[in-house]
């Protein structure tokens, strides 16, 4: 079976084992509302303040809200030692690798379409005019996300405190995709919006470098 | 192990001359004055850092690649000497930028990388006591560290783009960067002083390292032997 379509067939089930539960996403979204509006009552900002501070506001929310539902992706699988049953399956480690990465990447998607007009409109910036730029940046720093945050709980849903352990891995190493995110979404909620293709190219190389070598360690990583 | 004394004598001979050096033998900087000396050993330190950050990326990939224990071994004693490295870079460099800048910190490219790398590489010091099993701690380690070094060149660049306050180099910094040739010869004794010390943790650390792991083993074929000689002794030997 090419990579590819195991990576689909993973998807699938990763995207039916959701819809059943339905689990994931409505905790994902509430957290993230709930960063927006305690920012709002520790920084209470002007309208002109919230120019400035939002698309950092937004951008950590997501990377709060991911670093948390990127848990149970790898997670979950240990309960009943479904991992094992997915190793054993006739397929390259990275299609198992990829199918979650590709799951993770919807769903926490989906929790942005939600969430961006929410903060919009609580934050009085205008989207107008914005919306396919913006998605541009959004699915880029989405994808690095899920890429490294994937990776991340495959290695902690094997430690002690796994909970904790993922979003410690993960914060810092987003450090360039959370810089590069925050400013390519401000130059788009400015005055002038533009896009800027110094940022965009920093979160194309954060993509590529980690999907690379998730590729390359996948074996590694999926060992038993 | 008999070269061991003569070797750390030697390193500490020369650090004590590398510290005499940057004090009393090394030109006074025009600007800056006396508390520009920090700067022979806030380089040397982030030089073994480097270098120490490098050794462990190579381990990491030699793990991997070959299944060898003691590649193991060099990967966590050198991320641990890496880090200390590290920390004594963060140390001298806040101590030094609060007279010569006028504030501790600053949030520009070479600090904030260091920072992070310093924050990464403490996770995977902490991934590592909470994964049990020798074997795949091994391995998932050696994929983070593999993945933390990766992301060094990245933070480099974007905070390079976000902001820059650090002076660019004036070592190696081109021909205009009028560098006293005193300096540059202090600055060498340094580092090589501070990579000697680094060098000599490392084997250590490595040492006590591969110690741990035999201690292991010897634990594992005695309670194997305890159990083999039937459930009377071990009953007795477990209370």
């Amino acid at each position: 079976m090419t990579t590819a379509r195991a990576a689909g067939i993973l998807l699938a089930k990763e995207l039916r084992l959701e819809f059943r539960a339905r689990e994931l996403l409505n905790a994902t979204i509430v957290f993230a509302l709930v960063v927006v509006v305690l920012f709002s009552f520790s920084f209470d900002p002007t309208s002109a303040e919230s120019r400035r501070l939002g698309p950092g506001l937004l951008w950590i929310a997501f990377l709060f809200a991911g670093s948390l539902m990127l848990h149970p992706s790898f997670g979950r699988e240990q309960a009943n030692q479904t991992l094992d049953a997915l190793r054993m399956a006739p397929i390259s480690p990275f299609a198992l690798l990829l199918g979650k990465m590709l799951a993770n990447f919807l769903f926490l998607s989906a929790a942005e379409v939600i969430l961006v007009p929410v903060f919009a409109v609580l934050y009085n910036v205008s989207l107008a005019g914005v919306v396919g730029r913006l998605a541009i940046v959004l699915a880029m720093g989405t994808a690095g996300l899920c890429i490294t945050g994937t990776v991340f709980s495959a290695i902690a849903a094997h430690a002690r405190m796994r909970e904790l352990l993922l979003p410690l891995l993960l914060l810092p190493i987003l450090a360039p995709l959370l810089i590069a995110a925050v400013e390519a979404t401000a130059s788009l909620f400015a005055e002038r919006p533009v896009i800027d293709t110094t940022w965009l190219a920093i979160l194309a190389g954060f993509d590529i470098v980690f999907l690379t070598a998730s590729w390359l360690l996948s074996d590694f990583l999926l060992e038993e | 192990m008999a070269r061991r004394v003569p070797i750390t004598l030697v390193v500490a001979a020369l650090m004590f001359v590398a510290g005499y050096a940057a004090l009393f033998i090394a030109p006074d900087e025009r600007t800056m004055h006396e508390i520009q000396r920090i700067f022979y050993f806030h380089l040397g330190s982030w030089t073994a850092m480097f270098t120490a950050l490098s050794v462990a990326f190579v381990a990491n990939i030699g793990w991997l690649l070959t299944r060898k224990p003691r590649w193991d071994w060099l990967g966590v004693s050198s991320v641990e000497v890496g880090v200390v490295s590290c920390t004594s870079g963060l140390i001298t460099g806040v101590l030094w930028g609060k007279p010569a800048w006028g504030i501790w910190w600053t949030w520009d490219a070479r600090l904030t990388t260091c920072f992070i790398l310093w924050l990464l590489y403490i996770s995977y010091l902490i991934l590592r006591g909470l994964l049990d099993e020798p074997q795949r701690r091994a391995t998932l380690s050696a994929v983070f560290g593999i993945f933390a070094f990766l992301d060094a060149p990245l933070v480099y660049a974007s905070n390079r783009l976000w902001r820059g306050q650090h002076p660019s180099p004036v070592i190696f910094g081109g021909p205009d960067s009028a560098l006293d040739p005193r300096m540059g010869k202090v600055l060498v004794v340094c580092m090589i002083a501070m990579l000697g010390v680094m060098l000599i943790v490392l084997v250590d650390r490595y040492r006590l390292e591969r110690m741990r792991h035999e201690l292991d083993e010897l634990r594992v074929e005695a309670e194997s032997r305890s159990a083999s000689a039937g459930p009377a002794l071990t009953s007795a030997t477990k209370s």
